[in-house]
């Protein structure tokens, strides 16, 4: 393997873990602070791929507005589809067996699956970037790279400062952090707990709505793509410790490494690899990386 | 508490019951979809041994189950039937010897760490006949012959390995309801309700927690290697972890810490699959199958807490609202 080759796999492992990590971060929010495990979080991802693809005509015809417009307007769908699924199908459940929510977002899982298929079809769809992301840029005498990829690990990056920002540094990061370790606590110190679980319900379906759209354009949009994340992504969240922004950013980093690398190296074990590290971590770790409560 | 023993025993024979009569009346897709539920619904009573009596969650029981449809049909000779005597024993104890190695080592985490190695171990499993020519890869293999005991039981009769099928469902049920019954599910119970303090009474839990995850394995094999004998094919789907998810919703469906739950779960979740599949009558909405599918499963949850195990109850309570039951609900 020479240089550039080396160099064009370690971007494509970077974008591909700062992905990840983009949903697995709403995942671990949900998981570590609500309790809840959510199977749905991948279909949030394959909603905001078909946003990318459906709402671009719309949003074109509505505000004349490109990518960008796009992506603002499924953002805010998310935060509102988000806020409202907490409410309806969520706030009743906190009470009850870990597994009855399982179950319910098994079912969501079923419903979002077919509503797609319904409103936008069972095709494949390819996204455009956005004109001036969709060059490449050279690299050494033959080899490129194309910009959008770069665009992407730049937002995920940005993002994911920002969110480290606004749980270590943010009144509201506080009480999210506080809200995890414990629930009834925060509550009596007069927290409006069910308004902070929405929020982070919302942040965390927003985030993996966001991560589906900007990816639309590298990855195409497809029926299933939702539950090919889904378990990844629980992978990462697993392997960084339940709850652990920067386990799931450090694990997110490994996976995409080992996944992308793999693939190269070694074909026909590729899709084992990530497995086995995970199972390993978790022998050495039995926690996670980092271990939160 | 005796009425409500025996109302459980009664509901349960008379589905045994129903279900040894069934043939009688099917047709033969009837016939194999009603067998391939029965295979499911061991398969569920599995992996209920671990949730619903002992709190393990185990996301990876497809991969005992690919694991004894593979031996059944690896183990085969290419040109001839083989003997159920000693294929069916080698296939559960396949299947409950790598249950032994990833309960070995899975049983050191608690929690979704748990689920998630249980989960890891079974896409190992997955890849390894995906991946490599171990297993036929993605095409699957063939069972040419169906293994036979002498001219006794000869399983290539539908009929005839559709009471196969019934005699192991019936038996998968007694013996766990024997084993739940007895010390060791009593302590698997306890585990269950609170480890720390069955360790503080002097149990050493792991290796009763070791044995329910291989006998649990084990019995997955034998499911497995019904499935394999039915269709006379297998594939690396068998082994996928969405197998290993839906057992889990069906023993959910049904009620956790039930073992008719699971075989109620097994029934509800593929009866309400052809339901909605079936364009009479839903013309050519059936193709969107899941949408009815997926809201069905949310009513349960909202309106079943304890699965479709507590049914009655909730019938009971809504025809007569002010019973001391109410109180015991409450209460817990």
């Amino acid at each position: 393997m020479d240089l550039s080759i080396f160099l064009i796999q370690c971007l494509n492992s970077l974008q591909y873990g700062l992905l990840l990590f983009l949903v697995a971060m709403g995942l671990t929010l949900i998981f570590g602070i609500m309790g809840v495990i959510n199977l749905a979080h991948g279909s949030f991802y394959m909603i905001g791929a078909y946003m990318a693809y459906a709402l671009s005509p719309i949003v074109a015809n509505a505000f004349g507005g490109g990518f960008f417009s796009v992506l603002v307007v499924g953002l805010v769908l998310a935060v509102i589809l988000g806020y409202f699924l907490e409410w309806a199908f969520f706030s009743f459940l906190y009470d009850r067996d870990h597994l009855q929510q399982v179950l319910m977002t098994y079912g969501l899982i079923l419903v979002f699956e077919e509503l797609r298929s319904l409103l936008v079809g069972d095709d494949v769809h390819g996204v455009q970037p956005p004109d001036f992301l969709a060059g490449v840029i050279p690299l050494g005498d033959v080899m490129t790279y194309p910009v959008y990829r770069l665009f992407i690990s730049a937002v995920c990056l940005l993002l994911a400062l920002g969110m480290y920002y606004i749980f270590t540094r943010t009144r509201l990061g506080m009480m999210i952090r506080a809200g995890s370790t414990n629930r009834e606590m925060v509550q009596s110190l007069g927290i409006d707990i069910k308004l902070l679980y929405r929020i982070v319900f919302a942040a965390g379906v927003a985030l993996a709505a966001f991560a589906g759209m900007i990816s639309a354009p590298v990855s195409t949009v497809y029926p299933g793509m939702g539950s090919q994340v889904l378990i990844i992504c629980f992978v990462v969240v697993v392997i960084g410790g339940i709850g652990s922004i920067r386990g799931a950013f450090l694990a997110a980093m490994l996976i995409g490494f080992v996944d992308t690398f793999g693939k190269v190296l070694l074909p026909e074990a590729a899709g084992v690899l990530v497995y086995v590290l995970m199972a390993l971590i978790l022998l050495w770790k039995p926690d996670g990386l980092f271990k939160t409560s | 508490m005796d009425k409500l023993f025996s109302g459980k025993f009664l509901f349960i024979g008379l589905v045994f019951t129903g279900l040894a009569l069934y043939p009688l009346v099917a047709s033969n897709y009837g016939l194999d979809l009603v067998a391939k539920i029965m295979i499911y619904a061991i398969l569920a009573m599995s992996l209920e041994l671990l949730v619903g009596s002992t709190g393990l969650i185990c996301f990876g029981q497809a991969a005992f189950f690919g694991i004894g449809a593979y031996m059944a049909v690896m183990l085969s000779p290419e040109s001839d039937s083989a003997n159920l005597l000693w294929l069916l024993p080698a296939a559960i104890l396949a299947a409950a010897a790598y249950a032994l190695f990833v309960g070995a080592l899975s049983l050191r985490t608690k929690g979704v760490y748990f689920i998630m190695v249980t989960l890891a171990f079974a896409q190992m499993a997955y890849y390894v006949v995906h991946d490599t020519k171990l297993g036929g890869g993605t095409d699957g293999i063939y069972l040419y012959f169906k293994p036979v005991l002498g001219s006794v039981i000869d399983l290539n009769d539908a009929k005839v390995f559709y009471f196969f099928t019934w005699v192991f469902l019936v038996w998968t049920f007694i013996f766990l309801a024997m084993l739940l019954r007895s010390h060791f599910g009593r302590v698997l119970a306890g585990i269950r309700i609170n480890e720390q303090r069955m360790r503080a009474s002097g149990f050493s839990t792991y290796p009763y927690k070791l044995a329910a995850f291989t006998t649990s394995g084990g019995i997955a094999g034998l499911a497995g290697f019904l499935f394999a004998v039915k269709d006379g094919f297998v594939n690396p789907e068998m082994m996928s972890w969405h197998l290993s998810g839906a057992l889990l919703i069906m023993i959910i469906l049904g009620g956790l810490g039930h073992l008719r739950g699971a075989i109620i779960g097994a029934f509800a979740f593929v009866f309400l699959q052809e339901f909605f599949k079936s364009s009479e009558i839903f013309g050519a909405f059936s193709k969107h199958w899941q949408l009815g599918l997926g809201f069905t499963i949310i009513a349960c949850v909202a309106l079943l807490p304890k699965g479709l195990v507590g049914l009655p109850e909730v019938l009971r309570k809504r025809l007569d609202g002010s019973r001391p039951r109410d109180a015991q609900v409450v209460l817990k």
